[in-house]
């Protein structure tokens, strides 16, 4: 039997077209894979076995009849916080536990018009709420590269599917860090494209000035295939943005002589808690490969960057606190058994059905929106994000992208930062203020190191691009990525 | 001491009425905004706020929107934000509503109201903004629960928010129903208060006459009728002042209008009172308005009720009493606007529809789109006055019984034998036999005591069952006196 799992989804696609395989002998090849290896990893919330197949076969007849978009039959899983019509839709949340969603979220429905099979729904950080997975309802996700590892988060299930070649390639969602972070953990490609670029109707809201979607797969070349589909103005979402989509697939082979990349110092130094030395190092051979590739480095500041933790910390949780609270036990959802009144309904419906993590960020955003402190915190937060997009702003005059690592350590354990909910937020302190700015970035594999309990686990680079440069980015990792081969390592155990 | 309200004090009042703008579909979703479906039949993903859904603004509100500040010169803001108000209710779908606060989309204006002495006041409006309407919890039909329908969650409002300028409750209604006929002329609302489309609160304090500083304010929360705001704000007034003479204070809450009772209610104080903890909602964009479109919209604005009223005083030479009651409501206008084209006769159309018409509509309270003669027949009527088929006299009866579904003024004349008698010899003759029964009388009227012209005249009308021409018989009974 083939190793289908080996294969991109670029080199998937070119099967399928050339007709060496049918959607159904992958989707049943991958659906089995899941079966085999997914209650190591815990990965998935839903798998839809019945659907995938049905799926399939209408691919496969698509691919006969001809003319079919470059996707079509390739199986993929969405994060579960896509709404998915007639499938589960949970946000990782006792809350929608029992929730079934009528309508496609746009990314949902995009990607179905591209002709992808849907696997099932990726497990993720409760209403997307942690960078380690560890908020899920439905438990914690295994890192593929050992299991005692988390696979990050918020998007996890998904890094840790693709990490492991469950899937071919997910969906996830980035609020500060949530494709990219989990990304460099699992050793996978993540894209977060621009603010407005991908829909955000039918994804459940954490953080709704935040959040993007994007793709999680094993390479640039992928991730710009499934941008393709994902991308583009949708009149249901008055924050996407009314812009041609490129196709990013065109400009992957541009080579990158005299390419200016930008090295923000405050990334590069200890002051904010700094890398570990082996992720250090890691970051210093891609960017040497680069130089090699024809590339020139320069060093930058981004003197606001000491901001980003902070702010975020006060907008994301204010727009959580306003976004959550349609989940009231009132109309779908979790309600709690015999309520005494409305108000027992309300707190008892909320209390139990929402984990801790996403309760005291309610908590904390409620507070910073509430009189007498709105002008202190919110509106405060909201000014210093302007300063930290201007810092963005003046740098691309200078350079091309940014580069930087995507986390300042390797996968931490389980468990190991769960009781420091500081050091665990810090576990974002590089990529969140790419979601203040709003432009976008990615994570690409570049080596490994020793995590903090010697663990040797994947290193992921983060690359920085202005407003709508996702197609230079794509360019930019795709080249890197046909001089190396971190990103097609696969974990021993999932070889 | 339920007295009238005392000299000593000085009532303030300030409005917030809720206009429902007429737009088709909601202000963001694409559901129908039509009135009386079953309950949650008008609710796309977007009302009934299932996860992930976001919404987009309706253009239509907008430009309503913009068409009321251009129409009482408001300022209509270049950049105006919509920010979410956050509380929980279980009509209430995302757990907060989607209104404007720091930046409405109309700004200051103002707008003239006439007082009962005819004194012209005018009332300073400070912003008005868009908003959603809530859904509707039904409380009656359900034992022990609640039922909810969000047909009406999402419906477009505008908040239009007075200056507390008015010093009685009958200010404060002339204010409104200035509102309520402006907003109808301008074709941003139906006006409908039974079903909701035009509502208030009031705000309301009183303070010694003399004193500058306002007293303590109450809330009068979602008043649907003029005459319960006039009743509410009355009964309230009265509170207030026994209240303070009591040696009590007015403490600031929120109180209901039982009109039952004829009594307010506190129905939660400041104390209890939410913070809404307003942010900009980041799925909206800010709405930006460029000078063009508010020329644009302003030079697209219909005729005005004051234009139309001195239009009327101009052209049709209406007094300014009928100009002003016909054109207080944008339907008698339209009603007259075809009577008087059909008698061809401006100030008949207009004394009838000021005098006998109107007299009926608020005997009745019906609306003027309810009226059970509509504008055609009640032309014909005045027709048939003018040619001398009916007198003004018998035209009231006539259209009573049209009022009564007994048919066209024609029917109606011909049906009951009401036709005018203008056979000289038949009213000479009625004339004749008055003045044999009446000798005494008749001197008197010969010798010069002209009161007695109305009494023949009435003794005739009498014998004739009304029917006689009045003004042949006053000829007759004169030449008679030669």
């Amino acid at each position: 039997m083939s190793e289908y799992h080996t294969q991109t989804v670029t080199e998937l696609s070119a099967m399928l077209q050339a007709g060496k395989v049918s959607s159904v002998e992958l989707t049943q090849y991958f659906l089995n894979r899941i079966k085999d290896n997914d209650e190591q990893l815990n990965s998935f919330i839903t798998v839809c076995e019945d659907q995938a197949l049905a799926q399939a076969r209408a691919a496969d007849e698509r691919l006969k009849a001809g003319d079919a978009p470059l996707l079509t039959g390739v199986p993929i899983a969405h994060k579960d916080i896509f709404c998915t019509e007639g499938v589960k839709t949970s946000c990782a949340s006792k809350m929608l536990d029992n929730f079934i969603s009528p309508y496609d979220a746009t990314v949902v429905k995009n990607m179905q018009d591209a002709g992808v099979v849907m696997l099932g729904k990726t497990n993720m950080d409760e209403f997307a709420m942690g960078s380690s997975n560890e908020t899920s309802y439905y438990g914690v996700v295994k890192n593929p590269w050992n299991l005692k590892a988390v696979p990050g988060g918020s998007s996890g299930g998904s890094a840790a599917a693709v990490g492991a070649r469950l899937v071919p390639a997910a969906t996830g969602t980035d609020t500060g860090g949530s494709i990219r972070q989990p990304a460099a953990f699992c050793g996978i490609t993540g894209l977060k494209p621009t603010y407005g670029r991908v829909s955000r109707f039918g994804m459940i809201a954490f953080a709704s000035s935040l959040d993007q979607a994007g793709p999680m797969g094993q390479s640039a070349s992928d991730c710009a295939l499934l941008l393709n589909a994902m991308a583009g103005f949708d009149e249901k979402d008055s924050t996407s943005i009314e812009k041609d989509v490129p196709d990013y697939s065109a400009d992957l082979n541009k080579p990158l002589n005299g390419l200016r990349i930008g090295l923000p110092k405050e990334y590069f130094n200890t002051e904010q808690g700094g890398m570990a030395a082996g992720v250090e190092a890691a970051i210093k051979t891609a960017l040497d490969q680069y130089k090699a590739m024809g590339a020139e480095l320069i060093d930058i500041e981004l003197p606001n960057s000491n901001l980003s933790v902070p702010v975020y910390y006060v907008v994301a949780p204010a727009e959580c606190s306003a976004n959550l609270s349609r989940f009231d036990g009132v109309r779908y959802g979790y309600r709690c058994e015999n309520p005494k009144d409305l108000n027992d309904l309300y707190t008892r419906s909320r209390g139990e059905g929402f984990g801790s993590e996403v309760q005291s960020r309610i908590m904390v955003g409620a507070y910073a929106l509430s009189s007498g402190y709105y002008d202190a915190y919110y509106l405060k937060a909201q000014q210093l994000r302007h300063l930290i997009s201007d810092d963005f702003k003046k740098a691309y005059e200078k350079v091309d992208v940014i580069m930087a690592p995507a986390t300042p350590d390797t996968a931490f354990n389980i468990g190991e930062k769960t009781d420091d909910p500081i050091s665990m937020y810090l576990s974002d302190i590089f990529t969140i203020a790419v979601n203040l700015a709003g432009i976008p970035a990615m994570s690409i594999p570049v080596g490994f190191a020793d995590n903090a309990s010697g663990e040797n686990m994947p290193v992921g680079m983060q690359i920085m691009g202005n407003y709508f440069e996702e197609a230079k980015l794509l360019n930019v990792a795709h080249q890197y990525q046909l001089k190396t081969d971190w990103h097609k390592q696969l974990p021993e155990a999932f070889q | 001491m339920a007295t009238a309200i005392s000299s000593a004090w000085e009532v303030v009042i300030g409005l917030e009425i809720h206009a429902q703008l007429a737009t088709k579909s909601k202000i963001f979703s694409g559901a129908s905004t039509a009135y009386g479906a079953e309950p949650n039949t008008q609710t796309s993903v977007v009302d009934i706020a299932l996860p992930g859904v976001l919404p987009v603004l309706n253009k239509e509100a907008v430009h309503m929107a913009v068409k009321f500040g251009m129409a009482i010169d408001a300022e209509v803001a270049d950049r105006s934000v919509f920010s979410r108000k956050n509380y929980f209710y279980p009509d209430l779908p995302k757990g907060y509503q989607i209104s404007q606060f720091d930046l409405p989309v109309v700004g200051k204006g103002f707008i003239d109201i006439e007082l009962e002495n005819g004194e012209i006041k005018t009332i300073g409006i400070t912003r008005a903004h868009l908003e959603e309407d809530a859904g509707k919890s039904l409380h009656e039909d359900y034992a022990g629960m609640t039922g909810i329908d969000l047909n009406r969650a999402g419906t477009p409002l505008l908040e239009i928010v007075s200056e507390p300028d008015m010093r009685s409750a009958k200010e404060a209604v002339a204010y409104m129903k200035k509102i309520h006929t402006l907003v109808q002329y301008i074709g941003i609302c139906d006006g409908n208060m039974q079903e909701g489309s035009f509502r208030c609160d009031a705000n309301v304090s009183v303070r010694p006459v003399g004193q500058e500083e306002y007293g303590t304010r109450a809330e009068l929360k979602n008043i649907n009728s003029f005459r319960f705001v006039e009743r509410a704000i009355n009964i309230e007034v009265e509170r207030q002042i026994d209240l303070i003479e009591d040696g009590g204070k007015v403490v600031q809450e929120t109180r209901l209008y039982d009109s039952v009772k004829n009594e307010t209610r506190s129905m939660r104080s400041k104390e209890e009172a939410n913070d809404y903890r307003y942010f900009p909602d980041p799925d909206l964009l800010p709405v930006m308005i460029t000078e063009e479109y508010r020329q644009q919209v302003k030079s697209e604005l219909p005729e005005l009720p004051e234009q139309k009223q001195q239009r009327y005083m101009d052209d049709l030479g209406l007094s300014a009493y009928d100009a002003g009651v016909i054109t207080a409501s944008l339907a008698l206008a339209n009603y007259f606007d075809v009577v008087a084209v059909k008698t061809g006769d401006a100030k008949l159309s207009a004394n009838w529809i000021t005098g006998e018409l109107s007299a009926r509509l608020n005997r009745e309270e019906v609306e003027v789109d309810a009226l059970p003669v509509d504008a055609e027949a009640f032309a014909i009527l005045l027709l048939r006055i003018k040619d001398n088929t009916i007198s003004g006299k018998i035209a009231k009866d006539v259209l009573d019984a049209m009022w009564n579904g007994e048919g066209s003024a024609d029917d109606v004349i011909e049906g009951k034998g009401l036709k005018q008698i203008t056979d000289s010899g038949a009213i000479e003759a009625f004339v004749d036999e008055v003045i044999a029964n009446n000798p005494t009388q008749f001197d008197e009227l010969k010798g010069g005591k002209d009161k007695m012209m109305g009494f023949f005249v009435g003794q005739v009308m009498k014998m004739s069952k009304g029917k006689a021409n009045p003004a042949q018989v006053n000829a007759l009974i004169r030449s008679k006196m030669k």
